[in-house]
């Protein structure tokens, strides 16, 4: 035990650079995959068979890519095409894309579990598409959407780690590489399993105050 | 001022509505009664637009119905819809619900639209839920919220879809009773409904639909009272003495 607190406190500000990027990469890919999973839901549900039909479409194709090789292809097919990212904007952009999938997915089923009648209402008043779908679908599918939502999150925060397969020096690869030069597995590991935990209870308790404060009305 | 002509409407190889013709003018009040399934609902929706209808013309102060028109929006605010539900927007207040289409739809100052929201709450009896959400209102107390949304659209006319059959019974007189006073008050009504009172005391005209036609129509009293067609009878003697 003070071994591992002795090699906490040598490695913990190399780890905490990591942490830095961790944090960079899901925020970044969960704010680009939201906005991008909400346009192919709305996509979707639009009513346009094209639309929906090339929606529907492309969520198949990211789903059916396993994450690392939808990372591999923009960091290091790109190039070729005159492309070149950073393996930052990579691995943001790849993630981003990826959980587009699942994020459309879930927005879709909250979106369509809103009772027609409402829908029905929102018409009657003489309300278009977009406004019904501001005003009266998505502020009630919100409340249905956002405990999945944190799943997606957490999902999210633990999938960052496969940034490190394009040299993004995020937590799960700062570990790597000290317990590849220290041979302290035990404590890096535990260490770096310990920072995940930490990471994702801010999300978990973020989620159940979104739930809370749907559910009082 | 709402007119429709011949209208026909399938639901897949369902035929609903077979050639529906009435008309309904300026501030008269007209019920439409028949058994379920006979198309009185869906007439309600075509007339707005909800539905599609396949052939014939309905036509709404002049304006032809086409649901997948941008003029159908027009159409929509000059005449209101009145659900069996309610289906008032749950995460909003009363008020909230009231003002939503005046200031989205159409653009009224905030002040001017709670303002007029108010009053129109007051005069459905409800001025003190105001602020309450439609979960914390009863049934009757819903649909009178969602009579004032209908009415804060100063629509020409106000479409009723079985406004009292989701109540439970000692909650109907109340939006009945506000219903009344819209009528007296010279509102164009289309009343889809089983309240057989409430027809041979406040409608002009009543049309009684079977089978997707208009089987029946006249002056309140005189359709209700004295049926001519054998189904009309048998439908008023089977909903007048159930037992």
């Amino acid at each position: 035990m003070q071994n591992f607190l002795r090699d906490a406190t040598e490695f913990l500000p190399i780890l905490l650079q990591g942490v830095w990027l961790t944090i960079l990469v899901t925020i970044g890919s969960l704010m680009l995959s939201t906005v991008l999973g909400l346009f192919w839901a709305l996509m979707r549900v639009s009513g346009v068979r094209a639309l929906s039909g090339l929606s529907a479409g492309l969520i198949n194709v990211i789903r059916g890519i396993p994450i690392i090789v939808l990372l591999f292809y923009l960091y290091f097919v790109m190039p070729d095409f005159g492309v070149a990212l950073t393996a930052l904007q990579a691995s943001i952009l790849g993630l981003g894309i990826a959980y587009s999938a699942y994020q459309a997915e879930n927005f879709r089923a909250g979106i369509e579990a809103i009772d027609k009648g409402q829908i029905e209402a929102a018409q009657t008043i003489g309300m278009g598409w977009w406004l019904t779908m501001r005003r009266v679908v998505l502020p009630q599918a919100v409340r249905i959407v956002l405990p999945p939502y944190g799943n997606i999150m957490i999902m999210l925060l633990k999938d960052s780690s496969q940034a490190s397969t394009i040299t993004v020096a995020e937590l799960a690869l700062q570990g790597k590489l000290i317990a590849s030069s220290t041979f302290k597995n035990t404590s890096v590991f535990t260490l770096v399993a310990l920072m995940y935990l930490t990471m994702s209870i801010p999300l978990i308790l973020l989620v159940r105050h979104f739930e809370k404060r749907a559910n009082r009305r | 001022m709402i007119k429709l002509r011949n209208v026909h409407k399938s639901f897949g190889s369902v035929e609903v509505l077979k050639g529906i013709t009435a008309s309904v003018d300026k501030s008269e009040v007209v019920c439409i009664i028949g058994p379920s399934g006979s198309g009185k609902s869906t007439i309600l929706r075509c007339i707005n637009g909800l539905e599609s209808y396949d052939a014939g013309d309905i036509v709404v102060e002049g304006a032809r119905v086409d649901s997948n028109a941008p003029s159908i929006v027009a159409i929509r605010t000059q005449v209101s819809m009145v659900f069996q539900r309610f289906n008032l927007f749950p995460h909003r207040t009363a008020i909230e619900n009231v003002v939503e289409g005046p200031i989205h739809v159409k653009n009224e100052p905030h002040a001017q639209a709670f303002e007029r929201g108010r009053a129109l709450l007051a005069q459905v009896g409800l001025a003190d839920k105001a602020e309450a959400y439609p979960a914390q209102l009863s049934g009757g107390q819903q649909q009178r919220v969602a009579i004032a949304r209908a009415l804060a659209m100063q629509p020409k006319a106000i479409l009723f879809d079985e406004p009292t059959s989701a109540l439970d019974p000692e909650l109907v007189g109340d939006v009945l009773g506000v219903m009344r006073k819209l009528a007296d008050d010279g509102m164009t009504m289309v009343v889809v409904t089983h309240e057989m009172a409430f027809a041979r005391d406040v409608a002009d005209r009543v049309l009684f639909i079977d089978g997707g036609v208009v089987v029946e129509q006249g002056a309140a009293k005189v359709v209700l009272d004295q049926p001519q067609h054998p189904r009309t009878q048998d439908f008023l003697r089977r909903v007048l003495h159930p037992l």
